[in-house]
């Protein structure tokens, strides 16, 4: 890789330990991925901050690392492994609530916007078309380079921690033009679809794709169904991105024997004990669309309902708060389905779930089985 | 022999030679640097203060943290040899500031268990 003078002394410790670190982990990851250089970024998004996924090693190592550093470039995170204001209600220990506390403050003292949110495309401004970022969340790294118009690889938690330390990132992969042009298209021959369709589809794609996938056949997505395409897309493999309409090069079905191969690996009950709603969290639009749904109804068992803290406020206005509540469904802020502590096996067996990438780490994390169905069939199922 | 650099920095030491590919955050302890996946070739050993050779990391990408544990509690590897560039041992090694340098298959199949090597990470030569 080529760097620049500054890098170059960064990288050799002139300007502290924290930037040496910082730059030796862009250039190991740019040189393991053939970059060239380092180019800016503008926004960093963060993963690696629920204990549950990195740890008393992560903890650790963020707290020494928060001591002299700050991050240079916009920076959010991803959720925690539980709310903060609602921790009492839950049987959690002591210790996993401590843990997590010092990574929330490490976090926050290096600069962090405490967002604690995996959609954050969805609650934050977009900057301007084709402005390189660092996500390393894979849903928002695949809804930002396939719907926002931003260029990011689907960064790991080193990478893009790096990238909110120096304001850099190495240009390789999906940065390049060329590598975001899909040689694969798959085409979606499902007729009835909802978001569970678009989540399997995705977690198809993920399984077959390079870099760079094209989806034909595929042009009524809401939102619902988008975010549920690009979780289920970045959960079984390394594909960052989509593109819409037919590629020149390989094509492939997406019919209803493929839909049900990945329906039988992930869904692995018939009923559940437990319901959640909200990987990726559920957002303003969402919870307003859920709001008009459970009018009227109550919930036959409990359900917790995940969504960033940003939208609280206005879920409290709209009343859509209110409304979920009275249908018996919890609202949890801060943190979301995957790896969530709250999710207990030594209390449920099974768990409900429309979510795709929720049903894969309730399945390999949580380890409780899954009845994985549309957000439809668990209303009319679910509740009275 | 030349080899790609991932990580810079000089180690001199004696090799230690894996066969299978490492898991580091199941398969070696943090505390002692002892590797404890019992299908492993390296089995029982210690991977501290040793240039260790492998073919590649392989598990979480949590297993970056496992290397910066090792090195805190002073029983990492001076170096590390990999066939291809993982990003979980390429993170694990910046983070942790230990050189990592990658060799092609027939150098890697040069090389002797308990060999003293000088390793050259910014130059990208092993002596």
């Amino acid at each position: 890789m080529e760097l620049t003078k500054d890098e170059e002394n960064a990288l050799d410790g002139k300007q502290g330990e924290t930037l040496a670190l910082a730059y030796r982990t862009l250039v190991a990851i740019g040189e393991a991925s053939n970059a060239d250089r380092l180019i800016p970024i503008e926004w960093a998004h963060l993963s690696g901050v629920n204990y549950n996924t990195i740890g008393d090693a992560g903890k650790e190592f963020l707290s020494q690392l928060s001591r002299d550093a700050t991050f240079k470039v916009k920076t959010t995170v991803n959720p925690m492994g539980f709310d903060f204001d609602s921790v009492s209600n839950y049987k959690l220990d002591d210790k996993f609530i401590e843990n997590q506390r010092s990574i929330k403050n490490s976090y926050e003292k290096m600069g962090a916007i405490p967002s604690y949110s995996c959609i954050p495309y969805e609650i934050f401004d977009i900057p301007k078309q084709g402005t390189h970022v660092s996500f390393a969340e894979s849903n928002a790294a695949i809804y930002a380079n396939s719907f926002s118009g931003l260029k990011t690889n689907k960064e790991g938690a080193f990478s893009a921690l790096a990238s909110a330390l120096t304001g850099k990132s190495p240009c390789s992969d999906l940065r390049d033009d060329d590598v975001r042009k899909p040689n694969l298209t798959i085409r979606m021959k499902i007729e009835s679809r909802d978001e569970l369709t678009y989540g399997m589809l995705g977690y198809f794609a993920g399984k077959v794709a390079g870099s760079s996938v094209a989806l034909s056949g595929v042009n009524d997505l809401d939102r619902r169904s988008c975010k549920s395409l690009c979780a289920g897309m970045g959960t079984s493999g390394a594909c960052g991105m989509f593109t819409f309409g037919e590629e020149e090069g390989e094509k492939i079905d997406f019919d209803k024997n493929e839909m049900q191969k990945i329906h039988d690996e992930l869904n692995t009950s018939e009923s559940g004990d437990l319901i959640t709603l909200g990987s990726p969290q559920l957002g303003l639009e969402e919870i307003g669309d859920l709001a008009l749904m459970l009018k009227g109804r109550k919930f036959q068992k409990r359900c917790m309902i995940f969504c960033p803290s940003a939208i609280k406020g206005q879920i409290r206005d709209l009343g859509y708060a209110n409304e979920i509540e009275h249908a018996g469904g919890e609202l949890l802020f801060d943190c979301c389905t995957c790896l969530s502590p709250l999710v207990d096996n030594k209390e449920v067996d099974s768990v409900v779930t429309n979510s795709v990438k929720g049903a894969y780490y309730l399945k390999t994390s949580n380890k409780v089985d899954v009845n994985l169905k549309s957000l439809k069939r668990i209303v009319q199922e679910e509740t009275k | 022999m030349n080899v790609k650099v991932i990580v810079r920095g000089k180690a001199k030491g004696s090799l230690l030679v894996a066969k299978n590919p490492i898991n580091f955050l199941g398969g070696i302890d943090k505390k002692t640097g002892i590797v404890h996946d019992k299908k492993h070739d390296l089995f029982g050993k210690s991977i501290g203060g040793k240039i260790l050779a492998f073919p590649f990391g392989v598990g979480s990408s949590v297993g970056a943290y496992t290397l910066y544990s090792l090195k805190y509690n002073n029983c990492a590897p001076l170096a590390m040899i990999c066939l291809k560039a993982d990003l979980t041992t390429a993170s694990g090694c910046a983070i942790s500031n230990i050189p990592l340098v990658i060799a092609s298959k027939d150098d890697y199949d040069l090389l002797q268990e308990n060999k003293e090597v000088t390793l050259d990470a910014v130059e990208g030569k092993i002596l």
